[in-house]
């Protein structure tokens, strides 16, 4: 099995095969289109230098994955390598420009100093002109070695990118099993490769709308568990929550400002949706909207200048903004018959939403300063973009026959992968913000 | 002779008399104790499906009040012609009752997102709650909740299905 069959073809399954990993339903991820001008690029194992036996998912593995699946990148089989040096001395550079590759990185694991954790040293060369473009190590805690390794993932695309990686952070989505009396809501937090799945909270009625807070600690979202739509704020690691609203009417769409001290929501107690911002150390309210429309789905610019919102204010949905402050609303998607739900990109100029049109709906990106769409998905009904924190991707939810899956696409379009739950559906993912 | 004849004439009279009662007599008497008959079908009379007061017109098939469930076209909230009349019903009812709590769960179908949508079938909610409060339900009788596109009574992905979700339901927490 070569690594193009895989470009071409559908392929890497990341299974839960640590057994210490609590079996929720893993989503496995698929390629669905590649891209051809990927850089071959070797991962050669890792050398294993602690006391202990090394762990199943390896270090390169877990690389080689992260890098081919952002698309860029077409990592070498490891069954392919003829040779496997583990430091420089080692790396005979004309051996690997016959195997067409044009970077390798050799590295090792092994314990620190103190005896805590793990220690990943590596380096990551240009094969033609044999020049070492990284050098470095990376410590992270104990049980932490797939984190380490989604870090040496995120250095290595920066070193070849110019932006950095995202692959050490982690997804939010919403899972639905079962039908009837048995449905069963959860919200899951997936490390961003699908791996480790991990239910924060789980209920019999609807749960919707997680979004992150900036430091990656909190989740905000929406239950239905007190018989209507509430906004709740809990703690990831600790699973401790606190209501944030509940009043009459809509409670949704909840939204962190990027400082973490403000939150945008929507609530219907005056009567229609309106946007409102909450100071999150008081818990005073203001009232941002004041329209008969639908105005909902807050959501901030990465500089906190702008909310932006949708608004059927026009007629139909359209993407508007305002100061965080006030004032009056200014139309942003100025084309298309609805768009809704914004996810803005991390450099603030694209803006992706929901694109419908007829009885189609895909995520389409919006230029801001050119005004024009791009549009990234086939559909036909895809919604919930999510932009990765460092703009490469955008991670959505579509439906394929009667179920609903989580995709991925590149932000130019040009590498889908799709993360299929193995029963139910899988919903409104969130990618999380850079955790540092 | 005379009180003869009186007699006689006046023992036809009571014979008459008594032959005219005993005809209607037995019937309600001793037909009545049947025991196959429940009681209730009996003495109940139909109720009728226009008295939308009537809280047995909750079951019976033949009146509006029965009907719980009003469909909407796609992205509108407007309460269709067709379905005014049912509308109408449980306003009537409400108002009759004031002791009646009704719970209008609005609903989406999955085309759009989610949030959104909640705010669409709200708006759907708060057209039959207007409708209903104009004809004589009050307002503390009457609570919108938006499920949005989350609580769909069909799970394909075609108009058929849509048209179904797309829905308010009349819910009484107290009749």
């Amino acid at each position: 099995m070569t690594v193009n069959e895989n470009v071409k073809k559908l392929l890497i399954i990341i299974m839960a095969l640590l057994a210490a990993q609590t079996a929720y339903a893993q989503l496995e991820i698929e390629i669905i289109s590649g891209n051809p001008g990927a850089l071959p690029i070797a991962i050669v194992p890792f050398q294993w230098q602690e006391a202990g036996p090394p762990p199943v998912a390896s270090v390169d593995e877990i690389v080689s994955g992260d890098l081919y699946r952002s698309g860029l990148f077409k990592p070498m089989d490891a069954a392919d390598m003829v040779e496997r040096p583990v430091d420089e001395e080692s790396i005979r550079f004309g051996t690997w420009r016959l195997l067409k590759v044009d970077y390798i990185v050799v590295g090792s694991v092994r314990t620190p100093t103190d005896g805590i954790g793990h220690e990943l040293i590596y380096q990551l060369f240009d094969v033609h002109t044999q020049e070492r473009l990284l050098s470095q190590v990376t410590t992270v805690g104990p049980g932490d070695l797939r984190f380490g390794a989604h870090r040496v993932a995120d250095a290595i695309y920066e070193a070849l990118t110019g932006v950095p990686g995202a692959f050490s952070t982690r997804i939010a989505y919403i899972t639905a099993t079962g039908l009837g009396p048995d449905q069963r809501y959860e919200l899951v937090v997936a490390d961003a490769d699908g791996f480790g799945p991990q239910s924060v909270v789980g209920s019999p009625e609807p749960l919707l709308s997680p979004a992150w807070s900036p430091d990656g600690k909190k989740l905000a979202y929406v239950s239905f568990e007190k018989g209507n739509s509430a906004i709740y704020m809990q703690d990831v690691a600790t699973g401790s929550r606190e209501l944030i609203s509940s009043g009459r009417g809509i409670n949704g769409a909840p939204s962190f400002s990027p400082d973490g001290r403000k939150m945008a929501l929507t609530l219907s107690k005056s009567g229609n949706p309106e946007i409102y911002v909450r100071d999150m150390a008081t818990g005073r309210l203001t009232q941002l909207t004041q329209h008969w429309a639908i105005d909902t789905e807050a959501v901030w610019s990465p500089d906190g200048r702008y909310i932006y919102f949708t608004s059927d204010r026009g007629g139909r949905p359209q993407i508007y903004r305002v100061a965080p402050s006030g004032g009056t609303p200014e139309r942003v998607t100025l084309e298309g018959e609805y768009n809704a739900r914004a996810s803005i990109a991390p450099d603030g100029r694209r803006i992706a939403v929901a694109y419908g049109r007829g009885n189609e709906y895909r995520i389409a990106v919006w230029d801001i300063e050119n005004e024009r769409f791009t549009i990234l998905t086939p559909g036909v009904l895809d919604e919930s973009p999510s932009f990765a924190p460092n703009g490469s991707m955008v991670l959505y939810a579509t439906r394929e026959g009667n179920r609903g899956v989580l995709s991925a696409v590149s932000s130019d379009g040009s590498v889908r992968q799709r993360l299929i739950l193995s029963a139910g559906d899988v919903r409104e993912p969130a990618w999380s913000p850079v955790i540092r | 002779m005379k009180t003869t004849w009186r007699l006689t004439l006046a023992l036809m009279i009571a014979l008459a008399l008594a032959a005219c009662q005993t005809t209607p007599k037995p019937e309600p008497v001793e037909p009545t104790p049947e025991p196959e008959p429940t009681p209730e079908v009996e003495t109940a009379p139909a109720p009728d499906p226009h008295d939308f007061t009537d809280s047995r017109n909750f079951d019976n098939p033949e009146s509006l009040l029965s009907k719980r469930v009003i469909y909407f076209d796609f992205d509108k909230s407007t309460v269709r012609p067709e379905y005014r009349g049912i509308v109408s019903a449980h306003a009537a009812y409400a108002a009759a009752n004031s002791s009646s709590r009704i719970t209008l769960e609005g609903h989406a179908d999955e085309r759009g997102t989610r949030e959104y949508n909640l705010g669409l079938a709200e708006r759907r909610g708060n057209a039959v709650d207007g409708l209903m409060s104009a004809q004589g339900a009050r307002g503390s009788q009457l609570v919108v909740v938006s499920y949005g596109e989350e609580r769909p009574t069909c799970r394909v992905s075609d108009e058929d299905c849509w048209s179904l979700n797309r829905r308010v339901e009349v819910v009484y927490t107290a009749r």
